[in-house]
């Protein structure tokens, strides 16, 4: 787990997943944390169906130009304090896509990304760390 | 809102491209009266990468990673089915054992995108404890195919001409007891799936695809074969090794000796599959001849070989979702003139439109799920001229198909 991360939470962290275009491979990987093998809802991580509800935005993909409104207009509709994780290589850099004619991305030239997470896809160990992060931020903007 | 008569009214209802009960951007467009549904209408195009027109600027050995990622759960048949097409273009001779080991990999893929299949259809209809359990068994899979090509998702084990790591003897007893421990969980989930009352009640009727429809409509795959259509690449033009191994078409007959084309029908498809994909695991291994695994072990003579290769060649593979086509030209140079993909879920598509006519709105998503959509595969381009969107109807596209036909003439 993250430095800074107390032994206990005040809450659980309820995450919004939104793919932005992505090959499915980073989505799974989210599944695949949720499920028993890894199992994230034991620490009160957990998915839910509208970014109305949720502390941390998941965003794969590398944001195709037809995806754009929608990925904005869901982080707008999320409750503040929220974080932006950044999932897989080509959220991050646009990697394999990087001059693709119908690429909006990076992800950071569209949102404020807080946390970048590595990988095509990452393992879900480093999901894990990523959110486990994003929690830190906003532990840390509630003790403010 | 359109009236059809004054005391019949439809609603329109969209779905999507971001939805809770989708996996991946695309929107629907339901016409609904009451809780039945009177039209369905699909528009694709969210996870359009240009992924060809990328790979027409790069060599083909870096096409292969492009491939890869085309989609993430069919990250095997796409860069196969490529270097199936460029190997025809250039004239490559693949070593027999690694034609075996192409078939290994290649239902190992399919185990565990069926497995995963079954899982997103258990969530569908709200069974989430079957979700977990299945994707608790998919986690041997990966763990399988770790242990076989470094990765869980993203494999990297396709070159032209081969593979690119071989399956050794001192492999075999992790390769068989994978598989018996697919066996033995085999019997738990074909229980849950096939007798489950649950199960029975939201899949039987449901979502049905006739004979005349999917032969007409050119579905592929296991949503067709829960049709009855017998089609299937591996037996009608074997490729690989398939023509050595024994097996055969998989229709929902086998087992209930009936054949409706529902949902119920293509979970047991997919279910019959996993059992096939073992045991044709297990013929590979005690088949597999020893020798090279790949024809040409340098990077840098390989290119130049498919640099001077001037010709054109189809790769068919049947990929867990039906069945995926790609062309590529070659015309002398270092990155290919033309590369075309045809994803599965391309076809199965218009098939969603009889199977969501007439049933209820609650029916969506197990439908939508039963052929295994995978959108990432799909996406096409659609044209918009100076901000504006034009549609291409029939005439407009045999037009641009013509114009298109003397360009290249």
């Amino acid at each position: 787990m993250a430095k800074g991360l107390p032994k206990s939470f005040k809450k659980s962290l309820w995450v919004y997943h939104c793919n932005s275009g992505s090959c499915n491979g980073c989505d799974i990987e989210i599944i695949a944390a949720l499920c028993p093998r890894y199992d994230v809802e034991r620490f009160g991580i957990k998915l839910v169906g509208s970014p109305r509800h949720a502390d941390v935005l998941l965003v794969t993909g590398p944001v195709t130009r037809q995806m754009v409104e929608k990925v904005k207009r869901i982080y707008e509709q999320m409750p503040d304090p929220k974080a932006v994780i950044c999932v897989g290589n080509c959220g991050n850099t646009g990697d394999v896509f990087y001059e693709a004619y119908n690429l909006v991305g990076p992800i950071d030239n569209i949102l404020p990304v807080d946390i970048y997470v590595i990988g095509c896809p990452p393992r879900p160990e480093n999901i894990i760390n990523g959110v486990a992060k994003a929690w830190v931020k906003l532990e840390t903007l509630e003790a403010k | 809102m359109n009236t059809k008569l004054a005391n019949k009214i439809t609603y329109q209802i969209p779905v999507g491209p971001i939805h809770p009960a989708l996996k991946e951007p695309v929107q629907f467009e339901f016409e609904i009266e009451g809780e039945k549904i009177i039209n369905v209408d699909v528009s694709l195009g969210h996870v359009h990468r240009s992924v060809e027109w990328a790979g027409t600027r790069r060599n083909p050995i870096q096409i292969l990673y492009l491939a890869e990622r085309i989609c993430g759960i069919c990250s095997y048949c796409h860069p196969m089915a490529f270097s199936l097409a460029t190997e025809r273009a250039a004239e490559i001779e693949v070593p027999e054992r690694a034609q075996y080991i192409r078939v290994i990999h290649q239902e190992l893929e399919r185990i565990c995108s069926h497995i995963l299949w079954a899982g997103v259809a258990a969530h569908e209809i709200g069974f989430d404890s079957v979700l977990f359990l299945t994707w608790q068994i998919r986690e041997k899979a990966l763990d399988l195919t770790e242990y076989l090509t470094g990765n869980r998702v993203t494999k990297g084990i396709t070159m032209i001409g081969g593979v690119r790591r071989d399956i050794t003897k001192d492999m075999y007893p992790t390769i068989l007891e994978g598989m018996k421990y697919f066996k033995d969980n085999f019997e738990k989930i074909r229980k849950i799936f096939l007798d489950d009352k649950t199960f029975k009640l939201r899949s039987q009727g449901c979502g049905i695809l006739t004979k005349e429809d999917a032969l007409k409509l050119c579905a592929v795959g296991p949503t067709t074969r829960a049709s009855g259509v017998k089609k299937d690449v591996r037996v009608d033009q074997p490729y690989f090794a398939f023509g050595d191994l024994d097996f055969d078409y998989i229709t929902p007959d086998l087992i209930t000796g009936e054949i409706n084309g529902d949902v119920y029908d293509r979970i047991i498809v997919r279910l019959l599959e996993v059992k096939e994909s073992i045991d044709l695991i297990e013929q590979c291994l005690d088949k597999m001849p020893s020798g090279d695994i790949v024809s040409e072990k340098k990077i840098a003579k390989l290119l130049s070989i498919l640099k001077k290769a001037d010709g054109e060649g189809i790769g068919r593979m049947e990929a867990p979702r039906g069945e995926v086509f790609h062309y590529v030209k070659l015309n002398g140079n270092e990155s290919p003139h033309h590369w075309k993909v045809r994803a599965p879920t391309y076809s199965n598509i218009l098939p969603w439109i009889p199977m969501l006519k007439g049933n209820q709105i609650a029916d969506i998503p197990i439908v939508a799920a039963s052929t295994d959509p995978c959108m990432s595969c799909t996406n096409r381009v659609a044209i918009i001229d100076n901000g504006k969107k034009y549609q291409l109807d029939k005439q407009k596209l045999y037009e641009l198909s013509v114009e298109k036909t003397r360009r290249l003439m």
